[in-house]
């Protein structure tokens, strides 16, 4: 009752946004001029292939990397058509832009959910328009699991596991206190980067979490929390952060109270971006696990496979590396991101 | 600095009687320590203090440590410049009647005009680069302000509404700046801004306590604190008396603005990067806040600095106190709202009426009554 009501308000909101959210499709896509004319009417036919896409917004350096990715690799040159907009983090423009694909006929739908819900009726008028939809990055709740093909993204949990090995193989060697700097509170990667890292150390003892706060994965969070940390338990000897930004944050945090960063307090993260991995290669990091946003290349293998006739799998997990220091200094000047 | 204040400063001691009563003279000004408006926000802030000290007996320890002071009181000072800024200049807005909601999305576009031009620089560590950063930074600012109360005094639209203009824009003009990217800088000072120290005092706590005192002397040494204050009880009344109200809302609103630059530029000194999407996110909320908790009312007029000063203090506190205490990350938002909900109503008048009426009915009654 409750999901239906709100989902009618949803509904409400997408329509009155309407016009704004072609307004912010046109402005922010801008990829493909001149090519909607053709694939409108006839949903691609001939050897194209029409993707609509449907980002989350431009909020980190992550995304934009994300982003340019998949401009990258569904090219004219590869066979694609690609439509894409940016939904500014807002759920009722990401509606609006799926709705506006439905109408123009693409061949597929791909985007990353802001949220996990409210999804259902917009999928369902996707799946009655017989247009196979791909998740990329984020995965969605709704009842129907037909309502979409596959997912394609980062394996969270095991991002966390990874971070939690290396601690426990290479600094759980005697008794360490660690301080959790935990993403944004319900969200997805925080909820699963915390369990990843909390199964893979729970068989050494000498591993112990003795402070576990969110920093709302942003650096200004990371130092607040973290100058908390500091005062409040004087022995911290490595910082496990879900994100690069709240790693930044901290190692702010433990300069301004005269420690040295990667020596005195060691610090893992996730992600790689590139401040990331600059910290890293300075040595005020110890270890980083990556969470590849370069989905583009494997998204346009998904399609091209489905538009072929063959099946893919429902989950697909993206391949990430991990670099501790010397790695990062290695790959730094290759990085795209 | 509050001389047109009914009530004295929080500091002083509890001065001048009302109407005195057949208690002696002990006992009531005891009683007027505890009416006065600022007596709630206090204990909040010192149960909160206590309670982070018996947690981490340390905390209120302050050492020297490379030439300068560092320990929790230190922190507080610092962590509470931003908000002190962008609160200062909330506090004339509101007694002027109005709301400022563009003060975070001022604070992301004055650190991303700051950073942009540091990174594009080739000698960011040079003080002539920073200063025309900084400098150009507020010129923006100010033309932010200047648009935020024409919109206000001028055209007149409604404050809330005006402001949320610049608020929603705000935050899109300054990821266009940075080309939606967090800008990160290496900038020996640009960084000593907010993690720099002065005399063994962090310099970010001094600017802020700079601008109080400028903020305090101007508004209370001259008559423009009194105007601020007439034109918000009635501004048409202070037109027809020859206040220029155009003039002096549009004033506020462009030293709001200002203000909120300078935090900006200190909340991204203090982590080195322009982070468009998320400096100063809800700090107008937070502002506001403090302000109210400083009982200046929404409704506007009278003001008080020190109120505000108070606010800001048991809102950094609180923060910080969030994670000494060790508060599970999913009732964070719970425990800030219970201590907030505490203190509003605890200076409510409504329950303090209530609670006078209790004490008096109980009084009579020869039981000792804990305070």
């Amino acid at each position: 009752m409750l999901s239906r009501s709100l989902r009618s308000r949803i509904l409400v909101t997408a329509t009155a946004v309407a016009a704004l959210g072609l307004a912010a499709c046109s402005s922010g896509g801008g990829t493909t001029p001149g090519s909607s004319g053709t694939a409108g009417g006839g949903g691609g036919g001939g050897d194209t292939i029409t993707v609509g896409f449907s980002q989350v917004g431009a909020e980190s350096g992550w995304r934009a990397a994300n982003t340019k990715s998949i401009q990258e690799s569904l090219t004219k040159e590869n066979g694609f058509d690609l439509k894409f907009s940016d939904a500014q983090q807002k759920q009722e423009n990401q509606i609006q832009a799926i709705r506006s694909y439905i109408a123009q006929g693409v061949d597929y739908i791909a985007f990353s959910p802001v949220v996990e819900t409210g999804w259902d009726a917009v999928l369902e008028e996707a799946k009655q328009a017989n247009i196979p939809v791909i998740l990329t990055d984020r995965a969605v709740d709704v009842a129907d699991e037909t309502l979409y093909q596959t997912f394609i993204g980062s394996d969270f949990v095991e991002e966390g596991r990874r971070i939690g090995q290396w601690v426990s193989e290479n600094l759980g060697t005697e008794p360490i206190n660690v301080v959790e700097l935990q993403g944004t509170t319900g969200s997805a990667p925080a909820i699963d980067r915390k369990a990843g890292f909390e199964e893979a150390t729970k068989d050494n003892p000498n591993v112990k979490v003795v402070a576990s706060q969110t920093g709302d994965f942003t650096r200004d969070g990371g130092k607040k929390v973290m100058e908390g940390f500091l005062q409040s338990n004087p022995d911290i000897d490595v910082v496990y952060a879900h994100n690069d930004d709240m790693g930044l944050g901290a190692i702010e945090a433990i300069e301004a109270a005269g420690k040295k960063p990667g020596e005195d307090i060691k610090i893992v993260t996730i992600d790689g971006v590139k401040d990331g991995m600059t910290a890293l290669a300075e040595g005020k990091i110890n270890y980083i696990v990556e969470c590849n946003p370069l989905l583009g290349p494997d998204l346009a293998d998904i399609i091209k496979t489905l538009d072929s006739g063959g099946t893919v799998e429902r989950r697909i997990v993206t391949e990430d590396g991990a670099f501790d220091q010397e790695q990062a200094k290695e790959a730094l000047p290759d990085r795209q991101y | 600095m509050s001389s047109p204040d009914p009530t004295p400063p929080p500091a002083g001691a509890p001065a001048p009687a009302p109407a005195p009563v057949a208690a002696g003279e002990r006992r009531f000004s005891l009683g007027a320590l505890v009416r006065h408006r600022l007596f709630w926000p206090l204990v909040a802030l010192v149960v909160l203090l206590v309670a982070s000290v018996v947690k981490s007996p340390q905390f209120l320890q302050v050492t020297v440590l490379d030439g300068h002071l560092f320990g929790g009181p230190v922190d507080i000072l610092r962590r509470s410049a931003v908000l002190l800024l962008v609160a200062l200049g909330m506090t004339l807005v509101i007694a002027t009647r109005g709301i400022d909601l563009s003060v975070g999305a001022v604070m992301a576009i004055a650190g991303a005009v700051a950073l942009t031009q540091i990174a594009a620089s080739p000698s960011p560590d040079s003080v002539t680069t920073v200063t025309t950063a900084i400098l150009s930074a507020l010129v923006v600012c100010l033309v932010i302000g200047v648009f935020n109360g024409f919109m206000v005094s001028v055209v007149g639209i409604q404050p809330i509404v005006a402001t949320l203009v610049i608020m929603t824009a705000g935050r899109g003009i300054a990821m266009l700046i940075t080309g939606g990217q967090i800008t990160t800088v290496n900038s020996g000072p640009y960084k000593t801004l907010a993690s720099g120290f002065w005399l063994g005092l962090p310099v970010a706590a001094l600017i802020a306590a700079f601008f109080f005192a400028v903020t305090a002397f101007v508004t209370r040494r001259t008559a423009l604190g009194v105007l601020i204050e007439s034109v918000g009880i009635n501004p048409t009344a202070s037109r027809l008396a020859g206040v220029r109200a155009r003039t002096i809302i549009w004033i506020v609103y462009v030293l709001c603005a200002l203000f909120a630059g300078i935090a900006g530029i200190l909340q991204s000194s203090n982590i080195m990067a322009a982070d468009s999407n998320n400096a100063g996110l809800f700090i107008e909320l937070d502002a506001i806040l403090a302000v109210v908790i400083g009982g200046t009312s929404l409704a506007g007029g009278k003001f008080s600095l020190t109120g505000t000063l108070v606010g800001v203090l048991v809102i950094t506190t609180l923060t910080l106190s969030i994670t000494i205490l060790g508060i599970p990350v999913s009732a964070v938002s719970l425990f800030k709202a219970l201590v907030v909900i505490a203190v509003c109503l605890l200076q409510s008048p409504v329950v303090r009426h209530k609670m006078r009426a209790r004490r008096r009915a109980q009084a009579a009654v020869p039981v000792e009554v804990a305070a």
